[in-house]
Formats: C-alpha cells, structure tokens, sequence
C-alpha cells in the first residue's frame, strides 16, 4: 500500500508539471495578456512597461523557470489582474464552489438514487418509463439553456427564488457558507440543481442498470430463495454492488463538477472559482490560470485515490497493488 | 456549535439592513478588479473609482470638464498650467485633503506595482509640480501642452498620509480604500459585490442613497432576469436583444445616452503586394493590395447600409456614424455626415479602381467585446456579397482576435474605441502613423500612414487655445475620413435600466456610479 | 424468432441463429428503441440531403438579409421565401437553419464520440489488460486528461487550430477519450480476474484474442452506456463551446449555436430563434439515448437467459 501510495505521489507530482507547461504554452499560443488587459490608449512606452511589469519580456522557457523556481517556494505567482497571490484568490473563492458542488451532489443523489431504484426493480411501470425518459431529458438539455429558463420560471415569473448571487452567508470554521441561512439556502437551490441536472440523470442510469443487473446475478436469486425479505435483499445484496459504479462515478464526478461549474456559475453569477476561471481566460490572467488547474489536477488526484480505495475495499477482487 | 451557528445567524441579520429608500442594489455587467484607483486603466475600476475617489477635474454626463478637487485651472503660461484646489475638503478618514496630496498621488501613479495598464501617461507631460500655497498648484510641460487638464480628468487623487507605501491589496481589502468621494467602501468580496454607505461631509451633491450595493452580474440575460425578478434595482449594460422587452414593461424605465464609443473597420493599409485575407474571385491572391486603393475603400464604406445595422442589429441602440464622435462633443466634424449607403455607386467605384466583378475578401472580428459584434460583421458581409465584395466572415474571441490584430494578420476587421472628448485622442491613437519615439499610433492596427495628417496632428496637439486646436482638429479628422482611413459604422448608445421608482442621469463614458441614481420624482 | 430472418437471405441454412441475427431481433423487439432509430433515421436523412430540402442556404451569405431578421414563424421575407419556423437576427431561415445545423450537430457529436470511443476504449483495455508500468502511464494521461477542464482544453485548442468543425471535432476527442479509458478500465479490472480470462490465459491465447474477444465484449455494457451519454454529451458541449464562442463558426452555426444565439431573444419574447432547435437538439438526443439505451439491454451478456 505505502509503495502504491509513493508511486501514485511520484505520478501526480509528474502531472503537475506537464500541466503546468501545457498551460505556459496555452497561453503563450491563445494570445498576449498585455494586449487583453493593457488601457486602448496606453502608448508603446507605457505597453513596454508593463509587459516588463508582468515579467513577460523573459523568453517563455525563462518565465517557466520563474515560475517554478517560486512554485517551489510556495508562491504560484501573482494574478495579472487583480495583484494578489493566485493562489489566495482561488482559496478565497473556493468555498463558494465547494458548497454549489456538494450541494449538486447531494441533490443529485438524493433524487437520483430512489428514482433509479424504483426504476430498476420495477422496469415496466409507467413510473419507471416517466423516471427514464425524464433521465434522457436531463443528458439533452445544454446546462446554459436549463439554467436560464429555471431563472425566467422561479424567478422572473413565480418571483419564488432569487436569480442570480449567492446571498447571505453564515460563518463556520472562519469560512463563509450560504447554507445555514434561509436567503442562502433559497439563493443555492436553483444553481446547485442546474448542476446536479446531469448527473441526477447519470445516478438514475447507473442505479437502474446495477439494479437491474445485479437482479439476475445467481447470489441474488440464491438470497432471495433462501427467503431473505425484498428489503434486505435489495438494501444489502443488491445495494453494495450497486454502489460500486455509482461511487466511481459521482467521486469522479465531484472533480469535474467543481472543474465544470464554470457554466452554471457564470449563469447565476455565482462567485466560485469557475466564474473566476472564465473570466481569467477571458484576460488570460496566467497565474491564475496555472494555479486553478493545479489546484484542480489535486483535487482530481486526491479524488481518484480514495475513489480507487473505496473501489477495493467495495470490491475485493480489484486489487490495488498493480502485478508485474 | 449550536451557539456558533446562532450567533453567526444574528451576525448575519444584524448585517442585512431592512430594505427602504435609503438603499440601492445595482448590478454591473463589468467585473471590478480593484479598488486600487491607479492600478489598472479600466472602465468599471474607474467607475468604482469615480464613486470613492475624486480627480482635480471631474467630468459630467457630457464628459465635460467640471470642477472637482480643483475649483479652477488656467493656463498661466504655454507650458505651465495652474490649479486652485478645493478648501475644507477632507478624506473619508477625516484628513484635510492639499496639494501635498496632489504631488504625491503624481508620484505614486507611474509606480504602481506589476500594473498591467498604468495611468503613468497621464502625468508623464508633468516636468515639474510647483506648490505654490496649500490649496495652489504650477503643473510645467516640456512645450505647451493643452491635453493636460483632460488628462488630469483621469488621475483619482489619494493622501499622502494615508496612502504612503498602501499597496493594491490594501485597496482591495477596503482598508486603504479612502477617497474623498461621495461613497466610502464598507466590504468587497471580489468578483461579486461591493458595499458602499454614503459620505455625508461630501463636497458635492449630496448621494440620494445611504447605503449601496453593488453586484457584478456579468451574464447578459441574467442581469436583465435580476432586474425583472426585482433582485436588483438598477442595471448597466442592457443588452440590445432585451430592449424591446424592458421599454415595454410597466415596472422598468430607462436611461440612454450616445457614447464615445465608435465602432469601426479597419483595413490593412501595411502591405503594398498581396493581403491574406484578400483574393481574385478564383480564390487566388491579387499582386497588389485593393485596399490601398481609396476608390476601393470608399466602396465598401458605402457599400454597408449603416442604418439597416443599427436599426436590425442594434435595436436602434446606436448612431451611424461617419466620424469619432457624436454632436455637440468638442471637435466633432460638422458637416461630415454618415456615408450613404450607395450600393450602386460602390460597385462603380470598384469597377473605377479595376474590379469590375469585385474580389473576395475575409472580415474579421470579435464575438464576445462589443454588443453584437459577431452580428455586425455578418451583416457586413451580406451587404460586401451584394456590391460583389464575396466575404466570408470570421468570429473569434477577443483574447485570440486583438493578439492577430495586433500582429496586422488580418486584411479587414471589426474593432471598437473608446474616446476622450478630444479629437487628437482617437487621432494620435488611431490614425497617427506609428511611432515608438512619438507614442502615436500604438492602436492604429491596419499601419495607415499619412504624413500631413501626422504633420496637422503636431500642431493642433502645441495649441493651447481651444477655439483655435477644435477648428484644426476638425481639419485634421476630415483628411484622414476623407481617405478613409478606417471605416467608421455606428456609435454606441449606453443603455441602463431600472425600477420604475428610480432615475439615473446617462452618462456618455459608460461609467455605471450610484451617485447618478435618484428616486423618482413622484407624480 | 428465426422467421424474422428467414425471409430474404439466400443462405443454405437460413435457420442457423448467428449472434448478429439474434441481435437484431431483440432489438427490434422494444418498440420505444424502434421508434427512436427511426426518428434518428430520419434526423440522419435529413441532415444528409439537407441542400436537396431546405428552403435556403442558410451558410451563403448572399442569400440572407438583416432586413428578414428576426420574422414571426410563417411570415414570408423579402426572397419570397416563407419562414415556416421563423427567421433568426440574420435573417436565416429558422427551417433551414436548423437541417443544416443538425448537419453539423451530428456530424461533430457522432464523429468526436466514435473516433474518442476507440482511442479511449483501446487505451484504456490495454492498461487493464497490461497492467503495471503501461498501466500506470495510460492512468496517468488519463488523469491528466480529466483534470483539465474542458472548456480550457478546447480554448487552447480551438485557439491552436482556429475555429472550425474538424477542429471542434478533434477538441471533443481529445477532452473526452479519457472517459471511455477510464470506464473500459474499470469493467476490464474486473473482468480480469475472472475464471473465463485465467482460462483463455492458460489456453495461450494469442494477447489479441483474449483482449477483443474475451474481454472487450464484456466491457460493452458499460461502454454503450458511457458511449450514449457521450455522444449527448459531445453534441450539448458543441453547444456550450458554442455558446462561449469557441465552437463552429457563426456563418454555419450547430444547433447548439443557433439556441445560443437565439437565447438572448428569449426574454423579447422571439422564442422560436432558441426554442426550435432546441427541440431539434432535444428530439435528436432523445432518439439516440433511446437506441442507446436499448443496445446496452441487447448487448449486456449477463441479461442473457
């Protein structure tokens, strides 16, 4: 296990740096942040100094070698645009995401799950139909359009939610949360359903085809004939072999729906760090760029990991120590 | 724990005050940056500017020059100009504000660190800074240089006590943030929102409302979806598409002005041989560059139907244009109006500079900086197909487009500027030929060139009489549209939109501030 | 169930059941999956005659005019043509619009998702299969592939190569090849350690042979189900790159373009900009999941009796 750990370490520590590169190079190809951010009026003199300001009159390899040699240190550079650390500004920007994230997810599951049961034991009711045409509406429906409308419905028409911001917010750990007030709860609703849309639907799926798979399996039919009840035999036979792919892939899907919230975000006018990432693209904010996706490439690593311990300790026969 | 979370919860109801009169949510579409009113040259930083910060010269809805921590300036010699300063004037944290302040803030504006765009040009002019008594400053130029008062509209004055050696994060976290204008910050959280609460020992009018606060929403239907859902009061930026729909709604009124912003094409004047972008109708390069040609440039001019793009496109949310400015805005040319669109008399011009059948060409622009500007260049090519200009139509994002553009990779392309009320201002920048030494030209993409422009430019720029400079400046404006220079189509109308119960003055700079917000007057 | 086949083909043993035949009896047996390659059918026919029946080309710029934008379904412009759904801001014939954007919306959803489906799946079966240090550097690509959020990808991308529909094309593979990797890994995991697979080992079966033949068939199930929501998935972030102004170009907007374009007219009240291909999107998606869906029921050998 150590040696596995050390070896997954080693990897992900090769990840960042090819991510780091790939996104020096990124930027360096998309276009020239002084061009983006410098005033229309600012003379050739005035655009000379503050491509020397941002360090960008190095060769791009010199400015990697910059950048590395303080990433070392700690420091993931300064944000072009705001002239505070990157990587403060992500932090200060996270719990906003991290919230509409497990928000989603906790939306999602809490629908998902019953629903895909229902649909799974019970395949040809009317329900179970409604359940799955309903799931496909949620895989068709582009994030931006559902987004939208969900404003010009509950909050433009009915007026029963807020459209767009975060609203209030509480603190806890010295963090500020929107969920322990009302005004946040009803502010978060709408975003964080908007994000669980498709992943409610990836639940039902995956729920009903385990369910319905598992069903048939001969340890099943076994337990069932031993005259075991429907509830235990669903809520601990069918149950834990259910969940191994739906762990996967709502871990999975966790990294990706802080990665993804950018759309959602930028709808709502969320304050999270995939509004924060747009709009760094837009300028071609680099520190901040790197920084984001490092912070995510983490994440993902982290996420992947326990992913893959649930995996085994779920499902004995993956092993983790990866044979020669 | 539980305590914790209740105590945080009467935290947070202590903080929401009950919503009245006094207070005012407002929703930009521009995201702020910083509140560090001399780290970054941009529109929605100098708005915010604008409400905490004041400039020795202020600027009405007009963009004309008022008063503001200067009572009055003058030119007391060709190249010195001088300035009696506001008394009893003091920060938000109670200093007296003095020319002290003055010459320190000119200190401190080309020394911002890791600034990505300064204000450092405009007190580059300043040789020397004379104090003469507490409240009188002698500002010297190298050479008469009348542009100063303007360029003095730009630079938010801050304490020498206070600000001494603040840096940008200390703005950012409110703590330096101290103006002497008619707003003081309470919180910033960055990217979202911003809290004011009025000055009441403001010098100026005093701020209708008491508390404000104001929320970046940069999406374009939800901001218009805030406003109609009531969640904020008072938007910028609405977009055209949206127009019809808000004029027709009984809770929302509206406020308009036409801008500075002039909306142009531009064209590749550099290459003498082949343009990229431009080819024989076989597709293959033409030897040399028909956009050279002034026949041909005045062609496609008229060949666009002006009225048809602001009325279609623009929702009527724009003027056609044949110039930098609007009326009634200092050196606007007055007997130049909008080219009419003439699309029989564009294919004779063509067929004059030896185009008969016309050629093909690629249009350029971006999708995502100006309202409609994807829109704009495919109505351009619909219109370029029918004169026999075959064009086919490229869209990009701005980080991609302005890098190439700025390369001169493209033959034609949609850009926009923002201009002073001050012809030399899109001349120098724009039209001037380009010159590192000089400072001109640095946005003049296409590489036109003209030296007796250049030459008129040079001695409006040394004129310090105003009446004298406007009547050269004209001139000068004439001989590069004449030329056709770049194309101009429309210029800009800033819309804002709001509840019935408040009125806000436009104002032509697109600055969004709550000081021009008011109550309605009740009928 | 042998009729069903018996009819046309010419074979000496007409009655042999082949797993193909079997295959396609089963699938016709759902009348919803029935129902859904039809309308798909017809959606595919469309897309491909789409110059022979469209009113308009909506991509040649000669034919639109601003002054027709933004008509009422069923108004006639000023060509004489009458706009059955309406006109967008350009003028372009909704109808037309929106078969030629199907056009464009399948030709990029289908093609990024099979040509991603089988890097992906080869990839990610060799790392199962192979293990060890092979393993670990297809995992670590993969890793590296999801970590990078789409949209960034496809921004350097697309600003790499310009915009375009290959382009788009090549950018959705490249951000989603990684799913089918990482899906087909897992079931192969599994699947490796079963008897079956130490059974074909022992029997030295050529590597090629145990990996398509053995393994991969029982790594379907889950690959059509990734495989169906990634084509969804490819055609709605066509739209979204689409409607960040990354995707295809404006001239030859996808569906996803044109309901991006339309959007901000929503609120106007010009509904039918956004609102037609968003049914067009939606109808298109639906029939695909519904073939989807039911291939997995098909093919999944465990549902087998």
């Amino acid at each position: 296990m150590t040696v596995y750990l050390l070896r997954r370490i080693l990897q992900s520590f090769m990840v960042l740096v090819a991510m780091s590169i790939i996104v020096f190079v990124g930027v360096y190809a998309v276009g020239d942040p002084v061009e983006i951010l410098i005033s229309p009026d600012a003379d050739q003199l005035e655009r000379e100094r503050a491509i020397r300001a941002l360090g960008l009159d190095l060769p791009l390899w010199e400015q990697y070698l910059v950048f590395v040699q303080r990433a070392l240190q700690g420091d993931l550079g300064r944000s072009f645009v705001f002239n505070e650390p990157a990587l403060q500004i992500i932090l200060q920007r996270m719990p906003a995401t991290l919230e509409l994230a497990f928000g989603s997810m906790f939306l999602s599951i809490l629908i998902g799950l019953p629903l895909g049961l229902y649909a799974g034991l019970k395949p040809d009711s009317v329900a179970s139909k409604t359940i799955m045409a309903g799931s496909i509406l949620g895989f068709s429906l582009p994030t931006f359009w559902v987004g939208l409308m969900l404003i010009m419905v509950f909050a433009v028409q009915l007026g029963w939610l807020p459209s767009t911001g975060r609203g209030e917010t509480a603190t806890l750990f010295g963090l500020q949360w929107s969920f322990l007030t009302a005004n946040g709860l009803a502010h978060i609703l709408m975003p964080a359903f908007n994000l669980a849309l498709f992943k409610i639907s990836l639940v039902i799926r995956l729920t009903r085809a385990g369910v319905r798979e598992t069903m048939l399996m001969d340890y099943v039919k076994f337990a069932r004939a031993k005259g075991l009840s429907q509830n235990r035999v669903i809520f601990v036979h069918v149950f834990k072999n259910i969940l191994i792919p739906v762990v996967t892939v709502v871990g999975l899907e966790l990294g990706s729906t802080i990665a993804f919230s950018v759309v959602t975000e930028s709808v709502f006018a969320w304050p999270g760090m995939g509004k924060l990432i747009i709009d760094s693209i837009n300028v071609l904010d680099r520190p901040v760029i790197v920084a984001y996706l490092m912070i995510i490439v983490l994440m993902f690593i982290v996420i992947n990991l326990v992913v893959d311990i649930l995996y085994s300790v779920l499902d004995p026969r993956v092993r983790l120590e990866a044979k020669a | 724990m539980k305590t914790a979370i209740r105590a945080a919860a009467f935290a947070t109801m202590a903080f929401v005050v009950p919503a009245s009169a006094q207070n005012l949510t407002m929703a930009v579409g521009a995201p702020v940056t910083s509140l560090d009113p001399h780290f970054h040259q941009l529109s929605p930083n100098n708005a915010v500017a604008g409400m905490v910060f004041d400039r020795l010269i202020n600027t009405d809805g007009q963009s004309r020059m008022v008063p503001g921590l200067a009572e009055s300036w003058r030119a007391v010699a060709p190249d010195v100009w001088e300035f009696r300063l506001r008394r009893g004037v003091r920060f938000h944290n109670g200093q007296e504000f003095t020319a002290e302040d003055v010459a320190f803030t000119f200190q401190r504006v080309p020394n911002v660190p890791n600034s990505p765009s300064s204000f450092a040009g405009f007190v580059r002019p300043i040789r020397n800074v004379e104090i003469v008594d507490s409240h009188t400053l002698r500002l010297s130029t190298n050479g008469p240089y009348p542009l100063l008062p303007q360029d003095m509209t730009n630079v938010y004055i801050l304490d020498r006590e206070t600000h001494q050696n603040v840096t940008t994060e200390q703005f950012n976290s409110v703590q330096a943030a101290i103006g002497t204008g008619p707003y003081r910050v309470l919180s910033h959280r960055p990217g979202d929102r911003i809290e004011f609460e009025r000055n009441d020992q403001y010098f100026g009018e005093r701020p209708a409302f008491g508390r404000v606060n104001y929320r970046m929403i940069t999406n374009d239907s939800a901001r218009t979806a805030a406003l109609l859902a009531g969640d904020v009061e008072f938007i910028d930026q609405v977009p055209t598409a949206d127009l019809a729909r808000l004029r027709g709604d009984q809770r929302v009124a509206m406020s308009e002005v036409t801008g500075l912003r002039v909306i142009y094409l531009s064209l590749d004047h550099m290459r003498e041989d082949a343009t990229p972008f431009v080819t024989d109708n076989d597709g293959r390069p033409i030897a040399r560059n028909p956009l050279r040609d002034v026949r041909v440039r005045r062609a496609l001019s008229m060949g666009i139907d002006r009225q048809a793009i602001v009325d279609r496109v623009m929702e009527g949310a724009a003027t056609p244009t044949g110039q930098f400015f609007p009326p009634g805005i200092f050196s606007y040319v007055p007997d130049l109006p909008a080219p009419r669109f003439d699309a029989e008399g564009a294919r004779r011009l063509l067929a004059e500079a030896g185009f008969p059948n016309g050629f093909r060409i690629q249009l350029n622009g971006p999708n995502d900086r100006y309202p409609n500007d994807g829109r704009i260049i495919q109505a351009i090519g619909q219109m370029w197909t029918r004169i026999g200009v075959r064009t086919t139509v490229e869209a990009q994002p701005w980080t991609t487009f302005v890098a190439r553009a700025g390369r001169q990779e493209y033959s034609a392309f949609l850009i926009g500027w923002g201009s002073n009320p001050e012809g030399s201002h899109p001349l120098r920048n724009l039209i001037a030929s380009f010159d590192r030494e000089r400072g001109w030209g640095a946005s003049n993409r296409g590489r036109y060139s003209n030296p007796e422009l250049d030459r008129r430019l040079d001695e409006a720029m040394r004129e310090i009489d105003d009446a004298r400079r406007e009547r050269m400046l004209i001139d000068a404006q004439r001989l590069a549209l004449e030329d056709v220079a770049i194309i101009p189509l429309h210029i800009q109308t800033n819309v804002w939109a709001m509840r019935r119960h408040l009125r806000h003055d436009a104002r032509a700079d697109e600055s969004t501030r709550a000081q021009d917000v008011r109550p309605a007057v009740q009928r | 169930m042998s009729d069903v086949t018996a009819s046309g083909a010419p074979v000496a043993e007409p009655k042999v059941e082949t797993p193909f035949r079997r295959f396609v009896s089963e699938f016709f047996a759902s009348k919803t999956a029935t129902l859904g390659l039809v309308v798909f059918t017809i959606i595919a026919l469309l897309a491909i005659l789409a110059p022979w029946i469209a009113p308009q080309n909506p991509y040649d710029l000669a034919q639109l005019d601003i002054m027709d934008g933004r008509l009422e379904p069923g108004a006639v412009g000023g060509s004489g043509i009458t706009h059955w759904l309406g006109t967008d801001d350009q003028g372009r014939d909704m109808l037309s619009g929106i078969i030629y954007g199907l056009r464009i919306s399948l030709l990029v959803g289908a093609g990024s998702a099979l040509i991603a489906c089988l890097v992906g799946a080869s990839l990610g079966l060799l790392a199962a299969y192979a293990g060890g240090r092979t393993d670990s550097v297809i995992m670590r690509v993969v890793d590296l592939q999801l970590s990078f959020p789409t949209i960034l990808a496809a921004l350097m991308i697309l600003a790499f190569l310009g915009k375009g529909i290959l382009n788009v094309v090549i950018a959705l593979v490249i951000v989603e090849w990684a799913y089918y990797a990482r899906t087909v890994r897992g079931s192969a995991l599994v699947e490796r350690n079963k008897e079956y697979i130490e059974a074909a080992r022992c029997l030295a079966l050529p590597t090629r042979r145990i990996l398509f033949g053995h393994l991969f068939p029982n790594c379907l199930p889950p690959l059509i189900v990734v495989g169906t929501m990634q084509v969804a998935r490819a055609i709605a972030l066509e739209a979204t790159l689409s409607f960040l102004g990354l995707g295809v170009p404006i001239t030859e907007p996808s569906l996803g373009l044109l309901i991006a374009n339309g959007f901000e007219y929503m609120l106007s009240g010009k509904y039918w900009i956004s609102f037609y291909p968003g049914i067009a999107l939606l109808v298109t998606i639906v029939s695909i999941n519904l073939v989807g869906d039911h291939l997995r029921d098909v093919l999944n050998p465990r549902l087998k009796k």
